[in-house]
């Protein structure tokens, strides 16, 4: 895509107030995560700026409408609820786009495969996606990190054991189309082997559908990771996402503790929603059949 | 149709016995039980004579296939923590996750197929507005954190519904239903409800994509100069015609949320399936997580076999193929 393409396409973009407001809200929470250690007035890991008697305090914003610790309470452990959200933040979108890449890679490269080698390859890969695709996602992730524990690297593997099959459906349709075309005929008749056609011919044509589908399933993903973490099968409680969070809200909801449940998922929800704004407005955009 | 018939019954039994080989082979690769049957200071000959006892010394193929006969005859072993079989646990619980399922379903279908359809045929309400930015909320939310809100205003603050259990039930046909008494009603209103607020978003914007589609068919536009009413093109003849996609989401959505209430159950406390398994998990109650698993892909299948037999029977041309 050059420069005048982009230009014009964001020119279309910028038609959307919801599109605009996604890229808004996206762009502030990512930049919030990134920089979650200049932001927060205190760091939620040091166990030496703990301290009990700071524990489930109310939200300092109640009264006092400063830039300070606790200005959205604390939570059991005297721990200031603004900074864990920022780098609760961080954790959860590091999962969503860590196990985005994977997923897509992999799914990319079976779908690219299994499209252009076709026949017993072919059917054994998509049977394969499609008894997946019969059951639940979180279903699947679930029994993954039940038998496996908890741990950020093994959330990201889960949750792309579950989405692999999106980005592979994808790449084979494209590469169905892509794989007719001259140009690899071309590249076949000057004896280019298969593996170097799939990557360095077809890839480069199929990647505007992946990313598509790359932006809308980022939100699922962050949900996805939310929910098990939730659960307590996500990430370890010393690395607590936005979903682990409020999960520690809920224990506290009971003796009236709002705060320490409300705010990770308003965060959780301003996030996916920015995304999924961004993503709907993407699609519409990239999508070429929509546009008559 | 009845070749059809047999021939969805096969895919179906074999989706089944790769599920089990999956199951089993992930559980057989996830470590060995005995250290969790056994206390930490038994024998080496303690040990090996319980692995005997178990069949646990015989290669793979041997004991997938006495797993295999066992859960044929409905025995998938008992759970360590509740020493019953590991079916009848889940069975037990089975009516509570199907109540709260389809409930939660049959509010999806009441609320998101007519808001769909309004937002299609008037795409410039603001109520459409309303509706689209709704749905768009409603992919977004995060479903286990909308559960506790509905606790904190409903529960905590309001003290309107309670906020854990299933209420009093009434027993119909011998199983035990709460949506039968104004207790159980009461109980029902907010899990149920947290469950669809996903689905309703879903069906809507399913809806309203088909039917703008649909819309701008030429049938419509013939219906129309035929001096049909409204009313009667939308709600008879362009309805019929994007009912497929709605049944297939439908069937496949039970299915999700029948998988989706391990966490509505565990917010709510509702006493089924899906609590029973995420304890299982926590304790690692190997049977009961297996039991669950292979209950839940028979209702999976199930469902979705119903949902194919659905579509022969609304479009006759995909009986043909």
């Amino acid at each position: 895509m050059n420069w005048h393409a982009l230009r014009e396409s964001w020119s279309e973009f910028r038609e959307s107030p919801a599109g605009l407001c996604g890229l808004f809200l996206t762009t502030l929470l990512f930049l919030a995560a990134l920089l979650a250690p200049l932001l927060s007035p205190l760091n939620p890991y040091d166990l030496e700026q703990l301290f009990l008697e700071n524990s489930l305090k109310v939200p300092s914003l109640l009264d006092n409408w400063a830039y300070e610790s606790f200005m959205l309470g604390s939570d059991g452990q005297g721990r200031c609820m603004y900074s864990a959200i920022l780098y609760g933040l961080r954790i959860s979108l590091y999962v969503g786009v860590a196990s985005t890449l994977l997923s897509a890679l992999i799914g990319t490269l079976a779908g690219l495969w299994a499209g252009y080698q076709g026949g017993r390859t072919d059917t054994l890969i998509m049977r394969l996606a499609d008894i997946q695709l019969s059951f639940p996602a979180i279903l699947i992730a679930l029994v993954i990190m039940s038998l496996w524990g908890q741990g950020v690297g093994k959330i990201i593997i889960a949750i792309s054991a579950v989405n692999w099959v999106f980005y592979a459906r994808t790449a084979r349709a494209s590469t169905l189309s892509e794989k007719e075309k001259d140009y690899v005929d071309a590249a076949i008749s000057i004896g280019v082997s298969a593996p170097a056609i799939m990557l360095s011919e077809v890839l480069p044509n199929i990647m505007a559908p992946i990313i598509v589908i790359g932006t809308v399933r980022i939100a699922n993903a962050i949900l996805l990771e939310a929910t098990l973490s939730f659960l307590g099968l996500g990430v370890p409680v010393t690395e607590p996402s936005l979903g682990a969070l409020v999960n520690e809200g809920y224990r506290v909801l009971f003796s009236g503790q709002w705060w320490v449940s409300v705010f990770p998922g308003l965060a959780l929800m301003l996030v996916v929603l920015g995304i999924n704004q961004l993503g709907d407005r993407l699609r519409d955009i990239l999508n070429p059949r929509l546009k008559r | 149709m009845f070749a059809f018939i047999l021939r969805r019954i096969y895919q179906s039994v074999l989706v089944l016995f790769c599920v089990s080989l999956v199951v089993f082979a992930i559980l057989y690769l996830s470590g060995d039980p005995i250290q969790m049957l056994l206390p930490a200071d038994a024998s080496q000959e303690q040990i090996d004579e319980m692995r005997r006892h178990l069949g646990l010394d015989e290669p793979f193929w041997a004991q997938y296939l006495s797993f295999l006969r066992n859960a044929l005859q409905g025995d998938m072993g008992r759970s360590f923590t509740f020493n019953q079989p590991a079916v009848k646990l889940i069975l037990e619980r089975a009516p509570a996750t199907l109540e709260l399922a389809v409930s939660a379903m049959i509010l999806a279908i009441l609320l998101g197929i007519p808001a769909g359809l309004f937002a299609a045929v008037k795409p410039k309400s603001w109520l459409t507005q309303i509706i689209m930015s709704g749905s768009l909320f409603g992919i977004s939310l995060p479903v286990f954190w909308m559960g506790i809100m509905l606790i904190m205003v409903f529960s905590v603050f309001l003290g309107w519904l309670p906020s854990s259990g299933r209420g009093q039930t009434a027993s119909f046909g011998g199983i035990q239903l709460g949506f039968l008494t104004w207790d159980g009603c009461k109980h029902l209103l907010m899990p149920a409800f947290t469950l669809a607020i996903h689905q309703v978003a879903m069906i809507v914007r399913l809806v309203r994509a088909g039917m703008m589609e649909v819309m701008l068919q030429d049938y419509i536009k013939f219906l129309r100069a035929k001096g049909l009413s409204e009313r009667r093109v939308v709600l008879v003849h362009a309805l019929k015609n994007i009912m497929i996609p709605v049944v297939t989401i439908i069937g496949l959505q039970t299915g999700y949320t029948i998988a989706f209430a391990i966490v509505t159950e565990s917010i709510f406390a509702w006493p089924g399936m899906g609590k029973l398994v995420i304890d299982a998990i926590h304790s690692l109650d190997r049977p009961v997580i297996l039991a669950y698993l292979l209950v839940v892909a028979l209702m999976f299948v199930f469902i979705n076999f119903m949902v194919d037999l659905t579509y022969s029977f609304l479009d006759p041309r995909i009986r043909l193929k």
